[in-house]
């Protein structure tokens, strides 16, 4: 197979016995993207000269007889809401077109420790308010498996990346569904951890209570490989979770025996699409056919997530969104007479139409008068919303669930209709407001659309969630299944 | 029912500029969304704790001493204006 479609623990294997050298592989993927970017669109930035130069170094450590550590020599897609160092970050929003963060972010940090190739960031719905990537300020990535569909967001560069073969591995960032959805969308495996178990320092804040960054991988080797890389405690985010390293990819076991997963009624007697709902219930033979338990479970609170979500995430949106007034750094609206003016002359040409929806909608719920209304009920809903999980998951080890109602949908379809596009997320964002760790994984494909499933955990139970998925893809083939992605151009 | 005379004063709180146009496009969107929410209503919360956030963490606390940070040419490098290493801003009052 082509060096760009294998994952990184294989290639990784091709590194250490010199069958390969990490400057082929970059340019490998390089060769990629020239074929297929122009039909997928999923960068905002390329950096091929740093890229070419970080994998030089991994091979001068090589041939020195140096030990590379498992991610060294992989080429990595960043999404642009994580600060890169030297590197614009726009968070595919106008408003910081020229953004160059004068620091990493600790997940940065941290890749680059193992000597990861990064090599550019991916598009995204601006500051990640959105489930198409659609909302992009500059344009739309296009879904591998269709370009006339779109990749799911707000993570769909860093998925349709990882499914066109131009990233091995990519980064995302998950408040509502951000890495899951995309990842069903495009056949890919997406990791939402648990809240706290990575560091946050460097993404740009949507909704701080809600966001978290994961991997989006090929499968659940290269899952724990990313994972075993970013997790971990950092004094610099003050909501990062304390505890010691885990060595994840102790959890890469086939064998789900006595494993206890629970089917959420909620989730599957709703309005999903027919094929999709087999697709879970097929994923559910095969893990019971592995000697999981299987039964059903009660989530009574479900129906009321989306309402909660979207009046929370908008909340804390508005406030962390409030920094962007055209001062300290951005775009700035010039020749204005005050500073008050010149605020607001900024955030209108700088922000797009579904940020400000996001911005006018938080506001107005913190407002005086409708405070205790709208956001402290949510708040008081979301408490809830965790107790359904917690309740489930004294019975259970696990939950699974279809990741999204229905696969891919084409470019277009939703953008007029903003509660049309939310639904996108509605099997998504309970886990956000429960803080839970989540995965989404190809479970079978409907009319050549991938369709994901979704395994939810226990707090920090990550190492379970791999164990699923990774028994799930030893008897399924879903995942190494490659998208019929010419070079060739597409219908507009 | 969300008024436009709301939105004006929501847009000035969120300092947000928004032409007539966005303006009438906002107030149909957010009362749409604001209707669906209200759903929430169903559900009894009188006894109901909020959560603002999920982790147990309170108050992290760490020693208050001087470590790396940024050069101020680095603090001040992505301004849209500046002097002698301040940001600079139209006039204020």
């Amino acid at each position: 197979m082509d060096l760009y479609y294998l994952p990184a623990h294989e290639l990784h294997r091709l590194l250490v016995r010199r069958e390969v050298s990490a400057v082929e592989i970059c340019r490998a993927v390089f060769e990629r993207i020239a074929a297929v970017e122009e039909t997928v669109r999923s960068y905002l930035t390329l950096d091929r000269d740093g890229a070419l130069a970080r994998a030089a170094a991994v091979d001068r450590e090589l041939r020195a007889g140096g030990e590379l550590a498992p991610l060294a020599g992989i080429p990595f897609g960043i999404k642009d809401n994580i600060c890169t160092r030297g590197l614009v970050t726009t968070c595919a929003s106008k408003m910081l077109h020229n953004f160059v963060p004068p620091y990493d972010a600790t997940v940065v940090e941290r890749l680059n420790a193992q000597k990861a190739v990064l090599i550019g960031k991916t598009n995204m719905d601006e500051f990640a308010m959105g489930s198409s990537t659609e909302h992009s300020a500059y344009f739309a990535t296009r879904n591998p498996w269709d370009p006339n569909r779109v990749p799911g967001g707000s993570s769909g560069g860093s998925a349709a990346a990882v499914a066109a073969g131009t990233a091995i591995c990519a980064l995302g960032s998950d408040t509502g569904g951000s890495i899951r959805q995309p990842a069903a969308l495009c056949g890919v495996v997406g990791m939402k951890p648990t809240y706290g178990l990575v560091s946050r320092y460097g993404l740009v804040a949507f909704a701080s209570s809600l966001d978290q960054i994961g991997p989006i991988t090929r499968d659940f080797t290269d899952c724990a490989l990313v994972l075993n890389a970013i997790s971990g405690h950092d004094a610099r985010d003050s909501t990062s979770a304390p505890g010691e390293a885990v060595d994840y990819t102790s959890f890469l076991v086939d064998d789900v025996r006595g494993l206890r997963i629970g089917l959420p009624r909620e989730y599957l007697d709703s309005g999903l699409d027919e094929g999709v709902r087999q697709i879970v219930k097929e994923a559910a033979a095969v893990l019971e056919a592995r000697g999981a338990c299987l039964e059903e479970v009660t989530l009574p609170h479900t129906a009321y997530a989306l309402p909660a979500y979207y009046l929370i995430a908008p909340a804390e949106a508005s406030s962390n969104l409030a920094r962007y007034d055209g001062v300290r750094y951005g775009y700035r609206m010039p020749d204005q007479d005050n500073v008050i003016d010149m605020t607001r002359a900024t955030r209108r040409r700088g922000f797009g139409a579904e940020v400000k929806r996001r911005i006018m909608l938080g506001t107005y719920a913190l407002s005086a008068g409708y405070y205790d209304a709208y956001y402290l009920k949510a708040l008081r809903v979301r408490t809830l919303i965790r107790r359904d999980f917690e309740q489930a998951f004294e019975k259970f080890d696990l939950l699974l669930a279809p990741t999204t109602p229905e696969p891919a949908f084409p470019i277009g379809d939703k953008t007029e209709d903003p509660i049309k596009m939310y639904l996108s997320d509605v099997f998504t964002l309970a886990v956000n407001l429960a803080g839970l760790p989540a995965v989404s994984l190809p479970g079978g494909f409907l009319n050549g659309l991938p369709v994901g499933i979704q395994l939810i955990g226990k707090p920090f139970a990550e190492g379970t969630l791999l164990r699923a998925g990774y028994t799930f893809q030893q008897s399924t083939d879903h995942h190494r299944r490659r998208p019929p992605l010419g070079g060739g151009g597409v219908s507009r | 029912m969300l008024t436009k005379d709301q939105v004006e004063h929501v847009a000035l709180l969120a300092r947000l500029a928004l032409d007539e146009e966005e303006k009438e496009r906002y107030t149909t969107q957010l009362a749409k969304i604001l209707e669906y929410a209200a759903i929430l209503n169903e559900l009894d919360t009188a006894d109901v704790p909020p959560t603002a956030h999920v982790l147990s963490l309170q108050n992290v606390f760490r020693e208050d001493h001087v470590g790396p940070h940024l050069p101020p040419d680095a603090v001040v490098g992505n301004a849209p204006d500046k002097e002698d290493g301040f940001f600079k801003v139209p006039r204020i009052i």
